[in-house]
């Protein structure tokens, strides 16, 4: 145990927590802006799949990163048009529909994986970016500011989305939209437009968090998410529907999931007990969800669709 | 800092605001516009009066673009406009009050004002201007609001008030109000009706839906009449008196042709039962008189859906073999009395007895297994499973009876003769009893409950809006059945909306207002016009209320 608590591992600790963070924070904060519209998006998961098989396929032909995050985040974008259509246009029931687009993203991902690449070959990993100054700080600098663009970027998104929830009249048409869409319509507020950009939106940033996971890990494999689109709907109601609650949670995953590969590697948790020691975030943050879920309301009409004059 | 201020009646001061011509709704078949015409002068209220269902939301929904009509025309200042929906009505300058609030309550007062606004600040909100320009309004029109309160810690007197403000803020040339003192307590109206009064003198065009007469009258420049979705008239309220409008909202002496029209059913019931010897038109009160009351209720307290008390103390009787009908405007409290009496919504003091078996916060299996039968008045939804087969429907609550089941196990060829029985007998048509039952219609829906209801012989019968929205052929149907039940020294409750359907079934007549019985009435000797006053809240004189004592006593 007492090799973990050197300065050289615990910061080495750190900074991979907020790396692992990165894709959660980007899928959940992109989710929050849909949930607070009104619309809950189960396929999350399986489209943060898609995003990361294209960005992956598009990183080993062209060998462009910049490429493979703007294809990433572009399949996101049109997941997004199919679960809007879905979702707001076919008003159809949110949860079925967005395991069904989960269960396509799964299929589909894996079967392109076989079928055009066949042998996984690693890509090139985004570079770390040192900030100026910054990045020489003892113990702070390695952990926060020699991360990845990818990771400032989402994080600098926290302040951004909570700004445009709360400050914004968009922000106000999307909050609502999720709370009571008759009143917002009474007002010529198009429920309809505001939950598909809204969507639209939501579904982008998780086709970039797709992108970001496979980025971290620098190949593509059969189920690359093992589900953490899910998880990143569920960082939704940890933070109550807020950017920076939303950021909390997944810090708090990242940091868990950070500590249990650290011990592994240091031997501390024995072989045997890896696979069991892997799921220690999951639990952890159910746990956490069953202590914090109730005391925060979720938006009035999350996963109802909206029928003038019902 | 308004981009869309709606222009002020200027331009053609000799065409009214609004023009509503021919306008005609239908939903699903049934009309609920026909052909109605409406028009708004700047500077008036012109008030739409009537009963519940008699169109009056619906023609203000047309034109606020909550509906699309199926025929007519509206005109603002004299030219033709297409009302698709809110955002069109917003720009041609025309606010509306909902009856249940239309506000986000997560967000702030200022917020809410200015959802769907242009901001001055482009895409950001700007809560300090918003809130500065409904301080000034508030000040002008006296309502006190603080707008950077967040709704849900709001009052509900205030919550109007930001649904004031909000059509305010919009500078709106004419503003409907639908049902708008519902919720509101004596003191909130008298502000609300002051509040109006001065919108109307800056000259804006004002619509008060309602049925409440005390405020039609106090309130109105004009007031326009419906019933059953027709336009029975329209006269300047200098020229209505109380008793005027009651008449026209009933439909008895100044339509008297449509009124024919209206009560042609209860007129033809009133045939049938000249022919019936068991169920004469005047009941024969001393039989009635010598049999124990079967259902009391004393002192009865229900709380409503919005936490004030639905239900005020409210006390009844129905003895075996006879028929009591509850009369009054929807709202009153009779829903909740009636689900009170059923075991489904829990009352707060007071006493329910069946048969002197104490019922009071009873549960619904209990009220039926101590001799209850209840027809809600939400047929479809509380009344039948929709999905479920027209037996399972007919069996639902008998499912675990002995002759039903055996070991858990149910007994289908028992359950299908039984069903099979009930259908002939009631005259259920179904293609058969597979078929589910929300494909039947509402005749036959209502036909099923019943029968499912009589079966088990109740000996109180509880019947919630036994035929609104049937057909004529079934109705009649329910009707007779009804009396059949009296005949067989049922304790008959009926809770009707419908008066006509009262005065023809009931032999007593109690009318609900504000939750407790404000006067009771006999069908043979109570005039509508009598009735539809203690509907509207007055109570009958010392004469009538003496003579009722006497009758109850």
């Amino acid at each position: 145990m007492s090799q973990f608590f050197t300065q050289a591992i615990l910061t080495a600790t750190v900074a991979s927590g907020i790396a692992l963070a990165t894709p959660f924070l980007l899928a959940s904060l992109g989710e929050t802006i849909g949930q607070r519209s009104g619309v809950i998006n189960l396929g999350l998961d399986g489209i943060m799949l898609l995003s990361a098989f294209t960005s992956y396929y598009v990183a080993l032909n062209t060998g462009n990163l910049g490429l493979a995050v703007l294809s990433g985040v572009g399949v996101g974008f049109l997941m997004g048009i199919a679960t809007a259509f879905i979702s707001v246009t076919l008003k159809a029931e949110q949860g079925i529909s967005g395991i069904g687009v989960y269960l396509f993203g799964l299929g589909l991902s894996d079967l392109l994986f076989v079928k055009l690449v066949g042998t996984p070959l690693p890509i090139a990993s985004l570079p770390a970016f040192r900030i100026p100054v910054l990045a020489d700080i003892p113990i702070l600098g390695p952990m926060l500011f020699q991360q990845t663009l990818l990771v400032y970027f989402a994080f600098l998104l926290v302040p951004v989305v909570t700004f445009i929830l709360d400050r914004t009249t968009y922000g106000m048409k999307i909050k609502a939209a999720g709370e009571n869409p008759a009143a917002a319509d009474s007002l010529g507020v198009s429920v309809a437009r505001i939950r598909w950009s809204a969507v639209l939106i939501g579904c982008s940033m998780a086709g970039l968090a797709g992108t970001s996971l496979l980025l971290y890990d620098g190949i593509f494999q059969q189920n690359l998410t093992q589900s953490e689109g899910f998880i990143a709907v569920a960082l939704v109601y940890f933070g109550a529907w807020t950017a920076v609650g939303v950021m909390g949670g997944s810090l708090l995953y990242g940091l868990v999931a950070a500590v249990v590969l650290a011990w592994k590697a240091l031997g501390i948790i024995p072989l045997s007990a890896s696979d069991l020691a892997a799921t220690a975030p999951a639990v952890l943050t159910v746990l956490a969800l069953l202590w914090v879920g109730r005391r925060f309301r979720q938006p009035a009409v999350l996963g109802k669709p909206y029928e003038r004059g019902e | 800092m308004n981009a869309t201020i709606p222009a002020e009646p200027t331009d053609r001061t000799d065409a009214p605001l609004l023009e509503m011509r021919g306008i005609t709704k239908r939903f699903a078949g049934v009309v609920a516009n026909d052909g109605v015409d409406f028009d708004v002068q700047a500077g008036e209220v012109h008030s739409l009066f009537g009963e519940n269902g008699a169109g009056k939301s619906t023609l203000m929904r047309v034109l606020y673009g909550f509906h699309r009509p199926d025929a007519g025309e509206i005109r603002m200042h004299g030219s033709p406009v297409t009302i698709g929906s809110p955002a069109d009505a917003i720009r041609h300058g025309i606010g509306m009050i909902h009856q249940h609030f239309m506000l986000v309550n997560t967000l702030s007062v200022a917020d809410n004002v200015a959802l769907g606004l242009p901001s001055s600040r482009g895409p950001l909100t700007d809560p300090g201007r918003v809130s500065e320009r409904i301080r000034e309004l508030s000040e002008t029109y006296h309502l006190r609001v603080d707008p950077n309160a967040v709704v849900w810690q709001l009052s509900v007197g205030e919550r109007q008030r930001v649904e004031i403000l909000k059509a305010l803020y919009r500078n709106v040339a004419l503003l409907i109000l639908d049902e708008p003192t519902a919720v509101l307590t004596p003191q909130e109206v008298d502000d609300l009706i002051a509040v109006l009064r001065q919108m109307a003198q800056d000259g804006k065009g004002l619509v008060f839906i309602s049925h409440k007469v005390r405020e039609v009258l106090g309130l109105s420049t004009r007031i326009t009449v419906l019933r059953h979705g027709h336009r029975v008239g329209t006269l300047p309220a200098s020229a209505a008196t109380r008793d005027i409008l009651v008449e026209m909202m009933v439909g008895h002496a100044l339509a008297p042709e449509r009124a024919a029209v209206a009560t042609g059913e209860a007129l033809s019931d009133a045939a049938i039962v000249g022919l019936t010897p068991a169920a004469g038109q005047a009941p024969p009160a001393p039989a009635v008189a010598t049999t124990p009351p079967r259902l009391v209720v004393r002192d009865l307290t229900v709380p409503g859906d919005r936490g004030t008390d639905a239900v005020r103390g409210l006390g009844l009787e129905v003895r075996g073999g006879e028929i009591v009908g509850i009369a009054g405007v929807s709202g009153n409290g009779q829903r909740e009395l009636a689900e009170a009496i059923s075991g489904v919504r829990r009352s707060t003091s007071g006493s329910i007895v069946l048969d002197g078996t104490e019922l009071t916060g009873a549960n619904p299996a209990r009220a039926r297994a101590v001799g209850l039968g209840y027809v809600p008045e939400e047929r479809t939804r509380d009344g039948v499973v929709a999905d479920f087969s027209v037996a399972e429907n007919l069996l639902l609550v008998d499912s675990t009876a002995p002759a039903f089941s055996r070991l858990g196990f149910l007994r289908g060829r028992e359950i299908r003769r039984h069903c099979q029985s009930l259908v002939e007998a009631f005259d259920i048509r179904t293609p058969s009893l597979d078929t589910p039952t929300r494909t039947l219609s509402g005749g036959n829906i209502q036909k099923l409950i019943m029968a499912r209801e009589l079966s088990r012989e109740p000996r109180v019968l509880l019947v919630a809006q036994p035929t609104r929205g049937i057909d004529v052929a079934a109705a009649r149907y329910i009707h007779e059945r009804l009396r059949e039940q009296r005949a067989r020294g049922t304790a008959v409750l009926i809770v009707s909306e419908d008066l006509d359907e009262v005065m023809s079934l009931a032999d007593r007549i109690l009318v609900m207002y504000e939750g407790s019985v404000i006067g009771e009435a006999r069908p043979d000797a109570s005039t509508r016009a009598e009735i539809g006053l203690m509907m509207a809240g007055i109570r009958p004189d010392a004469a009538n209320a003496a003579a009722a004592a006497r009758a109850t006593t």
